[in-house]
């Protein structure tokens, strides 16, 4: 069928099943756009800035496990999709942005809007293409889906010239791929696999490991079994809340930088690691020489570079962990699972003497507080995402996660301005369930302009402001290591939130009390409208546990009891 | 650790020929922080393929991670740490015309090469040979006062 390559690129968003693409038009992609405006396959979205059309697309892939799509003009349209194309890809994010470049003619003569989008992208994209011909372009537009989606997922770039978009050519939409040299390795070796298990026998302290491959791998009921099944004692990373459910007796919490007291002893003294998805992040290691030093260590992970990258691993399992696990669990049949009894015991006791807690108090909303009160009220039913800071980790570390992909935020990168744009990609993926962005007002103002999308499109998102007038973490860190010397953290200046709120076609709160924190909450539902809850919380509280930066796990800051 | 933090390797990457290619490559030793001491790349006869040679050093460690880490772009087909390989290097050198001819063809004869080409004002000679060789070359050449060197780069096969 003969057609543009402007409809081409509709055609392959419609025949990859995407219902809701992200973007923002501009001359080089305006005859896309122009297709765009014809075509009923598919809902655009207007974002009001490219860095957060991708980052919804981004919330809208961690939510469904789909592709998430964003579109971009060239030159500053492009710039701006990059903090949205590097967090996607610290995180392992299926994602595929389409940029509009000059056309052929104008590359390299430094043309109006034209910028080297293939060459900037290079380190934050998983792949990305220059189309050079609109013969190339449907087969192009295959592959970049085909990629962000296989093996360790990431996101894809293609970067369209303006007159391919408009040049009439034959469409064939390929119905496979095949790129000889990308085959990725799903199934773990058997043998590597068996060894494993035998470790797993033999071993009187192990650890499972859950992390973010494990939710990109829709591995959550199989990682749930392997640990029923072996009585296993299980910690999570930041990227893998949800994976166990909160309420899972065999899950310790998180562990790292802000994991708790359990968790973060339990790693420090087991015998085996079992990693399923996770890649020895320098936030959850700490310091790399103290960092399970008594363990053999089984490592599965779909990317080979990440195994024995950091730490050496003792049974490397290249593959996917649900195939991994699907081949694990039948060799676990009668594994004696009182032989860990006592290795529980002694963690429990870790969890009794130093619990996951805070001092609550009846003057000033605790955070913490804040993020239990919102699991109480809205728990199960809830998607939350996130920012980056404080508000973030009392997040990871206090709301009862029960599903993988219910938490969504920036590990990898910890990009500010994540929050809230990708809340909208989550709603839009799921409008019946609650869609709340912890934030603070840091992070908030880093992509505020969002309330106009959200208003105009009627994604009704919660946006929790837990307010300390502070950059947060930069102020605990200066509070700690830099003799409370608090250059340029202060934000003691606030817009007023409810009046920007409404400015904005959104509604506000102020909220300084429990009772109007609830009161806030179930109106903001009930409303169903986009929303700034702006909670006033205790100015000076610090996220604790703390492994300080480079620290061992086992030396972690612990909160005083009884401190207020 | 074994106690080779810095030796010398030679690695061989088939590439599919996509534009940038190359630049993929060499921007993933730049962006990790690897060093390239040379690289030679040209297409491989009758295929769609290119040969990358890439002369560079570092622990077993960091070898391992640059071979994982090239594996993982998508237009590379194979990368190959080599074991047992053939490896040569060519180098052209420039003398003043007033050297004795004779002397550097000798030179260049004991290190498989010859006299290139002469001019009114340089005589240019030619060597092949393998890298460690090429080096002691150079040295030698130097007493012949060369204007200027111009070394090409590792290329290696598999034996």
């Amino acid at each position: 069928m003969q057609m543009s390559g402007a409809q081409m690129v509709c055609e392959a968003i419609i025949a990859e099943g995407v219902k809701t693409v992200f973007g923002y038009p501009g001359g080089a992609i305006m005859h896309v756009y122009d297709e765009i405006y014809k075509q009923e396959g598919f809902e655009h979205i207007l974002n009001r800035h490219e860095q957060a059309a991708v980052h919804a697309a981004d919330g809208y892939a961690r939510a469904t496990g789909e592709v998430g799509v964003a579109m971009v003009t060239s030159g500053p349209g492009f710039t701006n999709a990059v903090t949205g194309l590097a967090t996607a890809y610290m995180d392992s994010i299926p994602m595929v942005v389409i940029s509009g470049q000059v056309p052929l003619s104008l590359i390299g003569t430094d043309g109006f809007q034209e910028i080297d989008a293939v060459g900037i992208s290079r380190p934050c994209t998983k792949h990305n293409f220059l189309v050079r011909s609109l013969e190339e372009l449907p087969r192009l537009l295959k592959e970049a889906f085909y990629i962000a989606r296989s093996g360790r997922p990431g996101p894809v770039l293609i970067d369209i010239p303006k007159d391919i978009t408009v040049d009439i050519g034959e469409f064939v939409y390929p119905d496979s791929v095949n790129i000889p040299t990308y085959k990725p390795t799903y199934k773990g070796n058997k043998k590597q696999i068996e060894k494993a298990v035998e470790a797993m026998k033999k071993a009187k302290k192990p650890l499972l490991y859950i992390g973010g491959g494990s939710v990109l791998s829709n591995a959550s009921d199989l990682v749930r079994e392997l640990a029923e099944k072996t009585q296993i004692p299980t910690v999570e990373t930041l990227m893998a809340r949800g994976v166990m459910g909160a309420k899972n007796p065999l899950l310790l919490g998180m562990l790292g930088m802000h994991g708790n007291y359990a968790s973060n002893m339990a790693m420090s003294e087991t015998d085996l690691v079992i990693s399923l998805g996770a890649r020895f992040d320098d936030r959850v290691t700490g310091k790399l020489s103290e960092f399970a030093k008594y363990a053999d260590i089984i490592h599965v992970d779909i990317d080979a570079a990440n195994i024995g990258k950091l730490v050496d691993v003792d049974y490397p399992i290249v593959g996917d962990v649900t195939e991994v696990l699907e081949a694990m669990l039948p060799l676990l049949d009668g594994i004696d699972t009182d032989r860990f009894q006592a290795w529980r015991e002694i963690l429990k006791r870790y969890d009794e003497l130093h619990p996951q807690s805070y001092v609550d108090s009846d003057d000033v909303i605790k955070p913490q507080w804040a993020i239990e009160r919102i699991g109480e009220l809205v728990g199960e039913n809830a998607i939350i995402t996130s920012d980056v800071g404080q508000h973030q980790m009392w997040a990871a570390q206090h709301y009862p996660f029960d599903r993988p992909r219910q938490w969504i935020n920036s590990g990898g990168l910890g990009t500010m301005g994540f929050g809230f744009p990708a809340a909208l990609g989550a709603k839009k993926a799921f409008p019946d369930k609650t869609v709340i962005n912890v934030t603070g007002d840091g992070s908030i103002l880093m992509n505020m302009q969002e309330l106009v999308t959200a208003a105009e499109y009627k994604i009704p998102v919660i946006n929790l402001i837990l307010n300390n007038h502070f950059l947060g973490m930069v102020r605990q860190w200066q509070t700690f290591f830099y003799e409370k010397r608090y250059s340029e953290t202060d934000l003691t200046f606030q817009p007023n939130w409810k009046a920007l709120a409404e400015a904005c076609g959104g509604i506000g709160y102020d909220v300084t009390t429990k009772e109007e924190f609830d009161a806030a909450i179930k109106d903001a539902i009930a409303q169903d409208k986009v929303c700034f809850m702006n909670v006033a919380v205790n100015r000076f509280e610090n996220v604790l546990p703390m492994v300080p930066a480079g620290g061992a796990l086992f030396n972690m800051m612990l909160p005083q009891k009884g401190e207020k | 650790m074994e106690n080779a933090m810095n030796e010398r390797r030679v690695i061989s990457v088939i590439v599919l020929n996509e534009s940038s290619v190359l630049a993929r490559v060499t921007s993933l030793f730049a962006a990790r922080g690897y060093n390239i001491a040379s690289l030679t790349v040209a297409p491989i006869p009758d295929s769609e393929m290119s040969h990358i040679t890439i002369e560079t050093n570092g622990s077993a460690k960091v070898m391992e991670q640059i071979t994982k880490q090239l594996h993982k772009l998508i237009p590379v087909y194979k990368v190959i740490e080599h074991e047992e390989m053939v490896e040569k290097e060519m180098v052209l050198v420039k003398f003043p015309i007033t050297e004795h001819l004779s002397d550097i063809g000798a030179l260049c004869a004991a290190y498989n090469g010859g006299i290139a080409n002469v001019g009114k004002e340089m005589i240019i000679a030619m060597v092949a040979d393998e890298p460690v060789r090429i080096q002691h070359f150079i040295e030698a050449a130097q007493r012949y006062n060369p204007y200027e060197i111009v070394r090409g780069g590792v290329v290696a096969i598999e034996r």
